[in-house]
Parts: structure tokens; C-alpha cells; sequence
């Protein structure tokens, strides 16, 4: 964009213009140093992460390291990436990232399985279906669910989602349905009977996973329609119209010709949304809990990387123990997972601006 | 016609494709509804909640919202942790502005097409996708504690400006693009320079565009907790906050620890608080509409996502 307008020096003979040329520079270096605090930002974050989680592996930070520090083992990766016990502050230390890893998966995987079908099918309706009127008060009111602030999803969780929505599945469809599997068990009671027992035994606590997937799912929602509606817009109406033409339903034109001319914008809004989950932290923390649990039952509390984050930081741990060196070795391998999701949504929304031009 | 038309298709049969169709319309309309759903129950819940606890608990509104916090319920205010936000939103503000605006300034008006650049913009896109908390965590090891600076109100802002710099750089580039090149070529015709091009004929243009995208961004940073837990917050806000070097908790802190607690009433309070805290954001959104109507023009218009 930069344009070469500028009068050469020496047009008017003035000798003031050398003076407007210096300060242009020197404006020009300040911008171009604004813009570099944002590369710097992404370098620090890079470098303290890696740093800090040195001392969990090392005993001391690289820049100690090589200051001259001894280096000692305190975790070994193999521990790190293949325990399945979490509780680097407990009595007895156990440096097994695997559990809390699982539970953000599960929560990441499990709000996917929400917001996925419900965000695409909504933006379907919304780009395909609904009429002008509709659609300008609709989508507007749905970005609201992604402008209210995720501590107070966590107050919705703690409030209404786990004891009236989970406890609600739990105690009325969950629990019947155990007994009534129980009443036709002699059917087959191997595996019935525990299935029965399992299935009536489930209560709702204070934390469950359930409830941490309905409140980062509804929360996602908005990122999958908006983003998805805004490429099947871009779906040029000649395609639609010609499929029209050939004698294809409304359903037929938006799931075989809106659709998959749509697929990397589409995916791309799946991407964001999952990385979005990966993140996120209050309302997972409030509905999902602490206990790193390794378990794929929706009613158990479990512990996600960020909420294990912010449980270490609740207890003001002090600098230079290990729950504080752990903190930066599970950053990082949040950032790491976080980057790697924006470099794939990154490369599909390349390719996604180059179809329709 | 008809009738000829009718002859011609009477072995059609179309009842089979009309139902799917109906029922494909039926399951989207429903699966749009599922966000609306939500989205009220939220807004009842938490306006259930917090009349619940007006009524239940002898609550006093105005001490309420000017009071500190307190270890004991019945003696916790929200007006420490309002007056900690306000000092958060201004700070952040002060350091993410100038550097968003000059980096959006580069990037339009100055960067050449060359590698430096598409790293710069590359990075802007990927600094928006890392998860709030991490930046808390870089503002722990880093302000806190290797420059020693400790939990403080300033630490916290920097963490919400390195939050909200990429957002308002976004709403700023936008906003100075849609100034046309037209109204530069006038200005350089006159014989003015770059810089003075920039500052008096640019930036009053784009200023409108760019105040929007940066009270949105605000918005964002209002109710941002994970970023302060890190940086480290006071579990009650029991002292008013005095300056950027005080410890605090701010509004969503504040709430995230009421929540937290087993006592009904702190819970209510956390209800009560998030009704402020709603209330400040719609005040930033209305504002910020009304920024962008009040000085509306033809394609320049700021998307907040």
C-alpha cells in the first residue's frame, strides 16, 4: 500500500523539506516498532514458556543453564507424556500429564460434537433458508453468546447446567433407564446386569464433565455459524441457480452444492471453534471441576489443562517450586497445541480465499 | 396448461421429496433455536439468581456496589472490585491503543510487500488464536516475577493489552484501509508529507473506525478472568484499589471467587455481580454503536469478530 508520492528533495529548494524527510523517517521507525512489539510478544511467549518448563524438567531454567547451573532430571519426558497419574503437588508427586491432557480433549471433543452439527446447521438456515428479517435479527442475537464473558458461562454452569440440565439427564433418563434395563435383564445378564447397575448408580456432584461440554459447546456455537454462514454467502448464486435449473430440491442445492463448495470456510470455523475450546478456561474450570480423573464417563469430574492452571495459581504458588515450574510445562503444551489448530485454520483459510475470487 | 403439465407428471410422485424437505427445514430451524434457548436461559438464570438473592439475603444495594469485598458474606461489597476494572480498562487501554493504532498505521500506510511483513501479519493472526491464559502466564514469569513488579493492577493491564493489541490492530487496519486514496493523493497534492498526510487527513477519517474497534476490544477485556487469576489476584478485594501498584481483584475475579465458594450467599453475590459486570459491557456495546452510527460512513463499516 505504500504509495511513492512524496516530492523528491531538492523541488522546491527549500531547505526545510530535509527536516520533513528526517521526522517522516523518524515516524516511520516508530510505527515500524509498534508493529514489532507484536512479533516480540509471540517470541516472549515462545521463550518464557520454554524456559520455565526447563526448570520442571531440569532442575533450572535454560538461562541458567547456561549461566553454568547443574542440570538434574526432576521429571523425565517418559513420565511426563505417559503417566496417568496428575498431582505434581501432592505428597507423594506423580508428574503424569496424561489425565489432564484427556480432559481437555474430552471437553475440546466433546463441545465439538455440540457446536459442530448445531453451529453448521444454523448457519445452513441462516445463509439458505431463513428470510432477510429473520436472519438480520438472528445472527446478531446468537454473537451475543460468544460477547458474554466465559466466567459467566462458569456461574451458568455452577447454577443451572450441572444441577438442573446434567442432574436432570442423570436422574430422569439415566437412572430410569437403568432400572428398567434391570426389570428386562434376565434377558441377557451379563450384559445387562452391570450395564443396569452402572447405569443407575450415576449422580451429578458439584462438577462433571457433561456440564463442561454443554456450556464451551453453546459457547462455540457463534464462532461455527458465523464463520460458516459467512463462506456459504460466498457460494456464488450461479452454482445454486444451476443446480435449480437441473430440478434439485432446496435440501438438495444446500447439502450437495452449498456445502461442499463451502467445505474449507466450513472447516475452518470447525477449527477455530475446537482451538477456542482447547483455551478455554473459566466456564470449564466452574463446570468440569479439578479432579484429574482419567475416565470417559460424562458424569465424573475432571481437570483440563487450563483449570489445572488456574487451580495452581489459587494457590498462590510460590516461585521456584515445582507446581509453579509445572505451570510453564503445561502452557506450554497448551500453546503448542493451540498453535499447531491456528496453523491448520490458517493454511484451509488460504485456500478458502482463493476459491472464489 | 396446468392440466397438460399435470398429465405430463402424473407419475411424479414428489410427496417423498417435498416431507424431507420439510423436515430437513424443520431440524435447521430447530438446531438455530438451540443457541436462542440457551442464551435466555443464561439471562434468567442469572437474573433468577440474583433476585433470589435480594430477596433472600439482606443484600444493601448501594453498599453492595461500593463496599470491598470481605472474607464473611453478609459484610462483602463489589465497589473494590468495580474501582480495580476501571482502573484495568484505562491502563489497558493507554498501552494497547497506541501500539495497535502505530502497528495498523505500518502495516496500511508504510509496509513494503516484502517477508517482514507477511510475518508480521501472519503473527497478528496467529497471536488472536492463543488462549487468553496464556497470557497471564507470560506476564507471570516475566512482570511479576523476573521484574519483580509483583500481582499488581499494571501487570494485570499489560496482560489485557497483549490480549486486545491484535483486536484493535484488526478493527484499526480496516478502518484506515476504507480511507480512500483519493483523499491522500488530495493531501500530497498540496504538497503535504507522509507523515503530516497521515495525521491530518488519515487518522481523523479513520479515528471514528478505530475508537469503535478499540471500545469492542475493551469489552472483551472487561470480562476476561484467566489472564488476572494468573497474574495473581487478591481473593477478596478487601481494600480499595489506590493506584497502578496496588493489588486488587477486579469484577470477573471477583465474581470467579464468589462462585467458587460453598456459601449460598456468596454464590448470590456472584449473581449480583454478574449483573454489573453485564450492565458495564452493554454500556461498551451501546457506546460503541453508537461511535459507529454517529459517524457512519459508506464503507466503513467494523465487524467485531
Amino acid at each position: 500500500m505504500s504509495t511513492e508520492n512524496q516530492p523528491g528533495p531538492g523541488i522546491s529548494g527549500d531547505d526545510s523539506l530535509d527536516a520533513d524527510h528526517e521526522a517522516n523517517r523518524r515516524i516511520r521507525r516508530v510505527f515500524f516498532s509498534c508493529a514489532l512489539v507484536t512479533v516480540l510478544t509471540t517470541i516472549a511467549i515462545f521463550l518464557v514458556l520454554f524456559d520455565n518448563a526447563a526448570s520442571y524438567f531440569f532442575g533450572a531454567r535454560i538461562s541458567e543453564l547456561i549461566a553454568g547451573a547443574d542440570l538434574e532430571r526432576t521429571v523425565t519426558f517418559g513420565e511426563f507424556f505417559s503417566g496417568t497419574r496428575w498431582a505434581p503437588d501432592h505428597s507423594t508427586p506423580a508428574h503424569g500429564v496424561l489425565p489432564i491432557v484427556w480432559g481437555t480433549l474430552a471437553i475440546t471433543i466433546g463441545a465439538g460434537l455440540v457446536s459442530i452439527p448445531i453451529g453448521t446447521a444454523t448457519a445452513l438456515f441462516l445463509s439458505e433458508y431463513a428470510e432477510d428479517a429473520t436472519r438480520n435479527r438472528l445472527k446478531p442475537i446468537l454473537e451475543v453468546l460468544a460477547g458474554i464473558p466465559t466466567i459467566v458461562y462458569g456461574y451458568f454452569a455452577v447454577s443451572f447446567v450441572t444441577p438442573v440440565l446434567v442432574g436432570g439427564i442423570a436422574s430422569n433418563l439415566i437412572n430410569p433407564a437403568g432400572a428398567w434395563l434391570e426389570s428386562i435383564s434376565h434377558l441377557a445378564p451379563f450384559v445387562l446386569e452391570p450395564a443396569a447397575d452402572w447405569m443407575m448408580a450415576q449422580s451429578v456432584g458439584r462438577y462433571s464433565m457433561l456440564a463442561g461440554i454443554i456450556v464451551v459447546g453453546t459457547m462455540t456455537i457463534p464462532m461455527v455459524s458465523s464463520i460458516s454462514e459467512d463462506a456459504m454467502q460466498a457460494v456464488p448464486d450461479d452454482l445454486r441457480n444451476g443446480a435449480y435449473a437441473l430440478g434439485a430440491t432446496k435440501y438438495q442445492v444446500a447439502t450437495r452444492i452449498v456445502l461442499p463448495a463451502a467445505v474449507s470456510g466450513i472447516f475452518a470455523s470447525y477449527i477455530l471453534a475446537l482451538s477456542r475450546a482447547i483455551g478455554e478456561t473459566m466456564a470449564v474450570t466452574l463446570a468440569a471441576g479439578f479432579n484429574a480423573n482419567l475416565t470417559a464417563n460424562p458424569f465424573d469430574e475432571i481437570m483440563t489443562m487450563t483449570a489445572y492452571l488456574v487451580s495452581m495459581a489459587r494457590g498462590t504458588s510460590a516461585v521456584g517450586t515445582v507446581e509453579y515450574q509445572s505451570l510453564f510445562a503445561v502452557g506450554l503444551l497448551l500453546f503448542l497445541m493451540t498453535l499447531s489448530m491456528n496453523l491448520i485454520n490458517d493454511l484451509l483459510k488460504r485456500r478458502f480465499q482463493e476459491e472464489y475470487r | 396448461m396446468s392440466t397438460k403439465r399435470e398429465e405430463l407428471f402424473a407419475d411424479v410422485d414428489l410427496s417423498q421429496e417435498k416431507l424431507l424437505n420439510r423436515l430437513f427445514h424443520g431440524l435447521l430451524a430447530a438446531a438455530s433455536l438451540f443457541g436462542l434457548v440457551m442464551l435466555a436461559l443464561l439471562l434468567l438464570d442469572v437474573l433468577w439468581e440474583s433476585s433470589q438473592a435480594l430477596l433472600t439475603f439482606d443484600i444493601d444495594i448501594g453498599q453492595f456496589l461500593t463496599g470491598t469485598s470481605s472474607s464473611r458474606a453478609e459484610q462483602a461489597g463489589f465497589g473494590a472490585s468495580i474501582l480495580a476494572s476501571i482502573w484495568l480498562m484505562v491502563l489497558t487501554a493507554v498501552l494497547a491503543f497506541f501500539i495497535a493504532v502505530g502497528c495498523a498505521i505500518y502495516l496500511v500506510e508504510y509496509a513494503p510487500r516484502n517477508r517482514v511483513t507477511r510475518l508480521i501479519e501472519a503473527n497478528l493472526a496467529n497471536l488472536a488464536g492463543v488462549p487468553s491464559i496464556v497470557y497471564g502466564l507470560l506476564v507471570l514469569a516475566l512482570i511479576v516475577n523476573d521484574a519483580g513488579l509483583g500481582s499488581v493492577i499494571l501487570a494485570g493491564a499489560i496482560a489485557l493489552a497483549l490480549l486486545i493489541v491484535p483486536i484493535i490492530i484488526v478493527a484499526s487496519i480496516e478502518s484506515i484501509r476504507a480511507v480512500p486514496s483519493s483523499v491522500r493523493d488530495g493531501s500530497y497534492a498540496m504538497g503535504a508529507t507522509k507523515w503530516q498526510t497521515i495525521r491530518k487527513v488519515v487518522l481523523p477519517q479513520a479515528m471514528p473506525g478505530i475508537l469503535t474497534g478499540t471500545i469492542l476490544a475493551l469489552a472483551r477485556a472487561i470480562g476476561e478472568t484467566a489472564p488476572l487469576i494468573m497474574v495473581g489476584t487478591l481473593l477478596h478485594a478487601t481494600r480499595y484499589p489506590m493506584g497502578p501498584l496496588s493489588d486488587f481483584s477486579a469484577m470477573p475475579t471477583q465474581i470467579y471467587n464468589w462462585t467458587y465458594q460453598a456459601d449460598r450467599m456468596f454464590n448470590g453475590l456472584a449473581a449480583l455481580g454478574i449483573v454489573v459486570l453485564l450492565v458495564a459491557l452493554i454500556a461498551l456495546y451501546v457506546l460503541a454503536g453508537y461511535l459507529r452510527r454517529r459517524y457512519e460512513t459508506e464503507g466503513g463499516t467494523i465487524s467485531n469478530v
